[in-house]
């Protein structure tokens, strides 16, 4: 067994490409929440898929023994991975493919484009993929001057509106219908000018564009579902028919694939397609499943390429309370059930992983301190919905807290780092002052003696509105009430007093004895 | 060092805590009891959902359904390996052969040469009732994977003692390494609005022919 590490632990090498947030998640938000179409549009989107989730979900009477057959599946893939990375390339050559690794996003192009060159083509016709999303492979192939045709419907309308994907599975949820067809009639070559917006009617132009480029392609770029260490197949799920097309026509059949795809064996495949289509697209079965094992004589791609990739995965696996976010398949349920996500979209997390999911892998694959991606483990407001919905039961809000934690040790750190006298920072000072008074009864009471300067500070509108220092965080989006006139302990007091005070003074309760609550608040 | 030694070096140091191998639970539904006319019914009622086409019929009577689905039609592919005597029928209504073109290993159909067909006729492997799923794995009754998917229309033809009720029991049945295409219902995409709509790149009607055994 491989599995035990002798040599020096190496630090972890992050990964690179489209896993960024360019600006903090506050403000991307804040302008994405302006835009009333985009709202409406993932509102309806995400109610539709929400309800069609649940439906085909409650089902099944094993769903629950499903998601738990799928984490420790899952679970045991991460432990044994270096064995069953090997296992998995021993058969995958030995059925004729080749295999190809890659430290990172520009290792990854790099080969890719190779591959493609070497075939003479300067086209490629793509099938979904958020791995070369995730690598900007169609950015650097245009720039090696190779054209890639994306053939999903929905990464057909981003790619022709020049814009970005804002969801892993349905990538142009953000568009409604007219616009789709605004940008088929703006963009796409010889469309019928009368087309209308009728979803049928804009799925058949897209199958009138892409026809040609099917039957004529020479190369294919995959990603996939599913790697079998047992067998090396690989597996891709998808709905319309272009999986199928590229699978299956080209000479040429090149796969890039992250190395936590791996499943061990052909056992567990019927876990997880019993999950993954009802948890994405909300249906019993996704219309198309392709499963290949290298090369079949006269049947399929006799060129058959594989790529694996690390970019930053080793060091997600390296995060011992972070890593089963690597057991993620993709389905996005996390995000249509997110009550963040449906009213800011994916843009706003900057990362191809948006979402629940992308709050952590993104932070979790780039290290937290690169670029904003220390904003998006706030992303969220811990209610916990992304994880009674993840087929594999990655606990997504624990490890929303765990990568709070490291953000805080994080700056902490880099102060340290430069090397002059450590000061205290707010938060510590913070923390401090409130592990002082938390720490009894009798600290606390005399915090509490300070209720009437927060009465002042609310002012006239009994509003606070805006805190100093870090705790401005906090009012950025949300008005604090004005304190209470006086405290719990305060009003105990008064309540219970012996009676000393003369007969009769328990019955009639003297001014400002009643419980506090607001309406004796003057 | 080279990317591989590299990437399993980094793997490895990542798992330098060794964690656990945990059992797998296997207590999720793994065989059922349902007879063959309840599997026949819950299969149809999955494929109809999806839109597709259901023929039940006897072993007898299928040479007949298949000169109706292909009456108006024009040329058809058939695999070599698919019974030839199920086109008796439409044979007599054409007569002679001359709309059925078959691929096997003598004669090669090219990608353009089915894009000129309008329709494929193939058997299938196993079926899947609860998700209403057929599995085709390229057995000498189902053919190469692209002759079900250039041409517009798929007719298949499902024996009632292939299908299964449930996924875990199709996929005991089934070779993991032989190429396969598992089809629940035509082309079909929710990329717009995330509602489903049937007819995309693949074939845009799916014809299913059941046989009772």
């Amino acid at each position: 067994m491989s599995g035990t590490f002798l040599g020096m632990p190496s630090l972890p090498v992050f990964g690179i490409g489209n896993l960024h947030e360019h600006e903090p998640f506050p403000k991307a938000a804040r302008r994405e929440l302006g835009n009333p179409q985009l709202r409406a549009n993932l509102g309806h989107a995400t109610r539709t898929i929400r309800d069609k989730r649940l439906a085909v979900v409650s089902e099944l009477p094993d769903w629950e023994e499903l998601r738990e057959a799928g984490r420790a599946i899952k679970e045991s893939v991460m432990a044994r991975l270096p064995e069953l990375l090997e296992e998995f390339e021993a058969n995958f050559t030995a059925r004729g493919g080749t295999i190809h690794w890659a430290r990172d996003a520009g290792e990854a192009n790099r080969i890719v484009a190779a591959l493609i060159r070497d075939q003479g083509a300067t086209e490629v016709v793509k099938v979904k993929s958020m791995a070369t999303q995730e690598i900007g492979l169609n950015e650097y192939l245009e720039e090696q001057g190779i054209a890639a045709f994306e053939t999903d419907l929905a990464e057909l309308i981003v790619q022709l509106d020049h814009d970005k994907p804002s969801h892993i599975l349905v990538p142009a949820i953000h568009k409604n219908r007219s616009q789709v067809r605004d940008i088929f009639l703006r963009e796409m070559e010889g469309v019928d000018p009368e087309l209308t917006n009728e979803p049928a009617r804009l799925a058949a132009a897209a199958r009138a564009h892409l026809r040609r480029k099917f039957l004529s392609a020479k190369v294919a770029v995959s990603g996939a579902n599913f790697a079998l260490a047992d067998s090396g197949t690989l597996a891709v799920v998808e709905s319309e028919g272009n999986g199928r097309m590229c699978l299956t026509l080209p000479e040429t059949l090149i796969t890039v694939m992250g190395v936590e795809k791996l499943l061990p064996g052909w056992e567990d495949l019927e876990v997880f397609m019993q999950l993954l289509p009802r948890s994405s697209t909300g249906e019993r079965m996704n219309p198309y499943t392709s499963l290949w094992t290298g090369v079949t004589a006269d049947d399929g791609p006799q060129n058959v390429h594989l790529v694996l990739l690390d970019n930053g995965r080793s060091a997600a696996l390296a995060d011992e309370m972070g890593r089963s976010a690597l057991h993620c398949i993709r389905c996005s349920a996390c995000m249509n059930v997110c009550p963040v996500y449906e009213r800011t979209g994916g843009h706003a997390y900057g990362s191809t992983y948006p979402g629940p999911i992308g709050a952590i892998l993104s932070p979790l694959l780039t290290g937290i301190t690169a670029e904003e991606n220390n904003s998006l483990p706030y992303a969220s407001s811990l209610c916990g919905a992304c994880y009674d919905a993840c087929p594999v039961k990655i606990n997504i809000p624990d490890i929303l807290v765990h990568l709070r934690g490291e953000d805080v040790d994080s700056k902490r750190d880099k102060r340290g780092k430069r090397g002059r006298e450590r000061l205290p920072s707010q938060m510590d000072l913070g923390m401090k002052a409130a592990s002082w008074a938390l720490s009894s009864g009798k600290n606390l009471g005399l915090v509490e003696k300070a209720l009437p300067l927060g009465r002042l500070a609310a002012g006239p509108d009994r509003k606070i509105t805006k805190l100093p220092g870090i705790a401005a965080g906090w009012t950025q989006s949300r008005d604090i009430p004005a304190p209470p006139g006086q405290t719990f302990r305060q009003w105990w007091d008064k309540e219970h007093q012996a009676p000393a005070a003369g007969p009769g003074a328990g019955a009639a309760p003297a001014a400002g004895t009643e419980a506090p609550g607001p309406k004796e608040n003057p | 060092m080279n990317a591989r030694a590299d990437i399993l070096d980094r793997i490895r140091s990542a798992l330098r805590d060794a964690p656990a191998v945990p059992e797998v639970p296997r207590d999720y539904r793994r065989a059922s009891e349902l007879g063959e006319e309840e599997l026949i019914e819950l299969l149809t009622d999955r494929l109809l959902d999806y839109k597709a086409n259901v023929f039940v019929e006897e072993a007898a009577a299928v040479p007949q359904r298949l000169a109706v689905l292909l009456e108006g039609t024009g040329r058809y592919a058939v695999p070599h390996g698919l019974d030839q005597a199920l086109f008796a029928e439409a044979d007599a209504h054409d007569a002679g052969s001359g709309r059925r073109v078959t691929d096997g290993p003598g004669h090669r159909l090219s990608v353009d040469e089915l894009d000129g067909i309008d329709a494929v006729v193939t058997g299938s492997a196993v079926a899947v009732a609860e998700t209403g799923t057929i599995i085709l794995d390229a057995g000498p009754d189902q053919g190469r994977r692209v002759i079900s998917l250039v041409p517009d229309r798929h007719i298949c033809i499902v024996s009632a003692g292939d299908i299964t009720a449930i996924l875990p029991e199709a996929l005991r049945r089934l070779d993991g390494t032989r190429p396969q295409t598992w089809i629940s219902g035509p082309s079909a995409t929710s990329d717009i609005e995330l509602e489903r709509v049937e007819g995309v790149h693949g074939p845009r009607t799916l014809d299913v022919v059941i046989v009772r055994g």
